[in-house]
């Protein structure tokens, strides 16, 4: 019944054989050990579960391990590189975009998902990227300022922030 | 638009969170990513029934599937005599069903299996028969002659009331109403709502067989009172108990009971001898866990023509489910309600409310606010806004002519609260200052000329938090003080151990900088551990805003007995009187010699290398702080919304939020916390809601039918503060987490009536969807 897969994540190769029926959110946390990505609502609501798939943010809560065969995978544990936080976990800590840290991980990897197509996002283009991705805490003002953070950090010229 | 900046030292200081480091990085800790060896995984079968009688439950099939270890039902609990168990409140509650379910997604079983798809595939292979009976679903009906008795189970109980309970003065506010020129009238409901964190309950339990040990890992704020809990129902030894909650995904009032989640999975762990996880769905989260509010209020206000306030009748319904478990601390059935009086110098109030049992989840949970003064402020603040449009004057004067004056603190309410501290006005002032208040009245009026609509809503709130005085406040008689433990290690970095459970609020950040403002340890050296029962002092969680008012109080206290202890250490390393001793954070040095001065490290590591003969070696001490009164934070916030009289529809333009909360001890954090505030008030005056149909079936059990705001509706903030400190707090703190969710709701609805006022709507219940606007709207038209 189980199936083989192979999926780079992380920048990493990793093969493992699965059930057919194996959500990709608990591939990722109990088959690869990779904690960072959540579990808040089982129907494609809260986006405490959203990855980067080949760089789109999905929520790996309704997706089958399967399904990623073949692909590249991001998660929060691959957004820092050589040590280096990335810009939006510099933005979120700065800015205090994060409260229990539940949604954080996701919520980053969106954010860095659109800075990679949008350097200068505004915060109403902010706001909708990050719709799907659900914050209990925060009221996600701080998040808008995160992102804004990592956006001048990573793209200083022009300046950032214009207005809606 | 942080103005405390107490400097020098370590308040007002607005330092980047020292816990946000591991969350980033996706190394938090949830109760999910607890993994044990040789552990079981628990699911849970839920009743489909809002009301039946359990005619049998045949697991045989369930038992049956490969990997399956055991099924669980109430039968097998009551042998151990774990059937039921207390709630909060001193009612009963079922851990599994036995005799009859009594709301839909009660728990009726539960599978142990290898893995957790193994769990929920046996969930499917178990019959239960049900016999249906007649759901009671509405709290008014069920009160009624002939309603079903749900609660059969209890001795005594041949109804359906809960109880009966009132405050304030009768007979006093009988003749306010009766001396009253009029009498103003608000009918609402208070929806149900839910406080829906985003990560869901759940649990590892592990008791060991041979060492008789229960640790029991699990998303609770309140980790010793449960463990309290734990050893009396399940007659374990408390030492043998260990209550761990590791990092939680928000909790918002939801993580404080008990759940029957917890309790099976620590009782077949007991049987097995193997841990057992339990993660909850969020269907089950919704369905079955803490739900908040759902109060059938009627306030009635006797004002004279010139607005003078008189008194306030307040009588209310209680739709409380079929347990009565508030999570709420004090002896008073409605918890903090009579505080409904809110920031008026009322002469006189009473108050009656009514609970009922219904075939609906149990709950009542002190959802980001102290039990119940959200309803309060809700009403009172609805209240006024009403007067303000019979009388014909600005409700901006209405409050100012009826607010507690500054010099009117302490100030005794009708209800019986001591207020410590408040300056009503001055946050009004700023708010409307901020908000350009006269200059939206006059836009108001042009903007009607063109057949547009802005309402402009106002809400002055005060309310009381910070449980409490222990003579008032308990939870199953367990005294509401909070304790810390401050010990400084030999190189000058401390370790500081709190009984609350933080849950996103910045724990590790502020209290460090209490303990740093008191003793000039720098933040950073401060590690502060919390929730975990065996190596924190006892204490009664973090809920309710109380964790800065009481753990906060406690942290300083006991730094400030660690200073004492270090005078005495530094007079014997300076060879001086304590007396010749000044203290200036970080250090003492001799009066008119400032160079001989020894600083706190360098007393710490005498206390364990060279402390005075005669003394105890060491620099450590607990504090248990029982607070003299709870605190009374205010607040002005000011909504402004743009409506479409054709559809409904409306939306927020501007939120101008003046809180005060007393000192703020680091700034940022507040501000974190009032705009979540905000954040979660929208939302309940929006969207959230939980309702039933006739037969009892939950609507809104999921994130497509509960609804939350996301980023794209959620309005931006301006925040504001002015500062009172609380005279009894020993840094001047209040709480401030609830603050905005019990006082913005009634701005948000004030905005939209205030919009379409003038077509002489009074009213719009919660949640105030586009559909209730044009209702109302279509209501006052039909009557011309």
């Amino acid at each position: 019944m189980h199936r083989s897969i192979t999926v780079t994540v992380n920048g990493q190769s990793r093969t493992a054989e699965v059930e057919p029926r194996m959500l990709l959110v608990y591939f990722l946390r109990e088959v690869l050990d990779l904690r960072g990505v959540h579990v808040g609502c089982d129907t494609t609501s809260c986006g405490v579960c959203a990855v980067l798939l080949d760089g789109v943010p999905v929520k790996s809560c309704t997706m089958f391990a399967v399904q990623a065969d073949g692909r590249s995978l991001t998660t929060v544990e691959g957004l820092a590189s050589n040590g280096q936080k990335h810009a939006v976990q510099e933005g979120f800590k700065e800015e205090h975009g994060l409260q229990c840290g539940f949604c954080t991980p996701a919520m980053m990897l969106v954010a860095s998902a659109l800075l990679e197509e949008n350097a200068n996002p505004s915060e109403s283009e902010i706001r909708w990227a990050i719709s799907g991705n659900l914050c209990r805490c925060t009221g996600y003002q701080n998040i808008v300022k995160a992102v804004q953070h990592a956006a001048a950090t990573l793209n200083p010229q022009p300046a950032s922030g214009r207005t809606t | 638009m942080a103005v405390t900046d107490t400097s020098p030292g370590w308040l007002g200081k607005s330092i980047k969170r020292k816990e946000d480091d591991r969350f980033i990085a996706g190394r938090g800790n949830y109760i999910e990513d607890i993994n044990l060896p040789a552990m079981l995984h628990m699911a849970i079968l839920r009743s489909p029934y809002a009301h039946a009688r359990i005619n049998g439950i045949d697991a045989s099939a369930a038992s049956a599937l490969p990997g399956v270890v055991a099924v669980v039902t109430g039968e097998l609990l009551a042998q151990h005599k774990l059937a039921w168990m207390p709630t909060l409140s001193g009612d009963t509650q079922a851990v599994l069903a036995t005799d009859k379910v009594r709301f839909q997604g009660q728990e009726v079983a539960c599978v142990i299996a290898e893995d957790r798809y193994v769990a929920h595939d046996a969930l499917e292979l178990i019959e239960v028969d049900y016999e249906p009976l007649p759901a009671v679903v509405d709290p008014f009906a069920a009160l009624d002659d002939g309603a079903p008795l749900i609660r059969d189970d209890k001795d005594g109980q041949t109804d359906n009331r809960i109880y009966h309970w009132e405050a304030g003065d009768a007979e006093a506010t009988e003749r306010a109403f009766a001396e009253a020129d009029r009498v103003v009238t608000v009918n609402t409901h208070y929806p149900r709502s839910h406080p829906a964190p985003l990560e869901c309950c759940g649990c590892v339990a592990d008791v060991n067989p041979a060492s008789s040990r229960a640790t029991i890992y699990m998303t609770s704020q309140a980790p010793h009172a449960i463990r309290t809990v734990f050893a009396l129902v399940a007659g374990l030894p408390e030492q043998n108990i260990q209550v761990i909650s590791p990092d939680i995904g928000g909790g918002f009032g939801n993580k404080v009971p008990v759940y029957p989640g917890y309790v099976v999975a620590t009782a077949a762990s007991l049987l097995i001898g193997r841990p057992v996880k339990w993660i909850e769905d969020r269907t089950g989260n919704l369905i079955s866990t803490g739900f908040a509010r759902d109060f059938h209020m009627k306030g009635e206000l006797a004002l004279t023509n010139d607005g003078r306030m008189l008194g306030l009748r307040v009588k209310m319904l209680s739709d409380q489910g079929y347990a009565y478990a508030d999570a709420q601390p004090s002896k008073l059935k409605a918890g903090l309600f009579h505080i409904v009086t809110g920031s008026y110098d009322m002469p006189a109030a009473h108050v009656i409310t009514d609970g009922a049992y219904t075939n609906k989840a149990p709950g009542g949970v002190a959802y980001r606010c102290s039990f119940r003064v959200t309803e309060a402020s809700f009403l009172i603040e609805r209240l006024v806004q009403s007067a303000a449009y019979d009388l014909g004057i600005d409700p901006v004067e209405l409050r100012r002519k009826n607010f507690i004056r500054s010099d009117q603190f302490p100030y005794t309410s009708a209800t019986g609260f001591v207020y410590d501290s408040g300056d009503y006005e001055g946050a009004l002032d700023l708010a409307l200052e901020k908000a350009r208040y006269s200059e939206l009245r006059a836009e108001q009026a042009e903007l009607r000329k063109e057949g547009k609509l802005i309402g402009i809503g106002i809400a002055s709130m005060t309310e009381a938090l910070g449980a409490g005085p222990s003579r008032d406040y308990d939870i199953l008689g367990i005294k509401m003080f909070d304790s810390a433990e401050l010990r400084v290690h030999p190189t000058g970095k401390a370790i500081l151990k709190l009984g609350v459970r933080h849950q996103g609020q910045g724990h590790e950040t502020t209290f460090a900088q209490i303990v740093a403002h008191e003793l000039g340890i720098p933040p950073d050296d401060i590690l502060v551990h919390e929730g975990d029962t065996d190596n924190t002092p006892y204490g009664l969680g973090t809920y309710a805003s109380r964790s800065t008012p009481v753990a906060g109080a406690a942290a300083a206290m006991v730094a400030r007995k660690l200073r004492d202890k270090s005078k005495k250490i530094a007079a014997h390393l300076l060879e001086v009187a304590e007396e010749d001793l000044e203290w200036e954070i970080g250090k003492f040095s001799v009066k008119g010699a400032p160079d001989r001065s020894k600083t706190i490290q360098e007393i710490a590591f005498a206390a364990y290398t060279d402390h005075p003969p005669g003394m105890e070696a060491g620099l450590e001490g607990a504090h248990y702080y029982d607070p003299p009164n709870l605190t009374f934070p205010f607040a002005t916030y000011i909504v402004v919304v743009e409506v479409d009289a054709e559809t409904g529809e409306w939306k927020p333009r501007q939120v101008v939020a003046v809180d005060d909360c007393g000192v703020r001890i680091n700034p940022m954090i507040v501000e974190g916390q009032i705009m979540g505030g905000l954040t979660e008030g929208f939302a309940m005056s929006a969207m959230q809601q939980i309702t039933f149909d006739e037969d009892g079936n939950c609507i809104g059990a999921n994130f497509m039918d509960y609804l939350l705001p996301t980023a794209w509706e959620t309005p931006h903030f301006d925040l504001y503060e002015t500062c009172t400190p609380s005279p009894h707090h020993p840094i001047g703190c209040k709480g401030v987490g609830e603050s905005a969710t019990v006082g913005s709701p009634a701005a948000f609805v004030n905005a939209v009536v205030d919009a379409v006022a003038h077509l002489g709507v009074r009213d719009v219940d919660m949640p105030v969807t586009s559909g209730a606007v044009w209702e109302a709207i279509q209501a006052v038209k039909g009557t011309g």
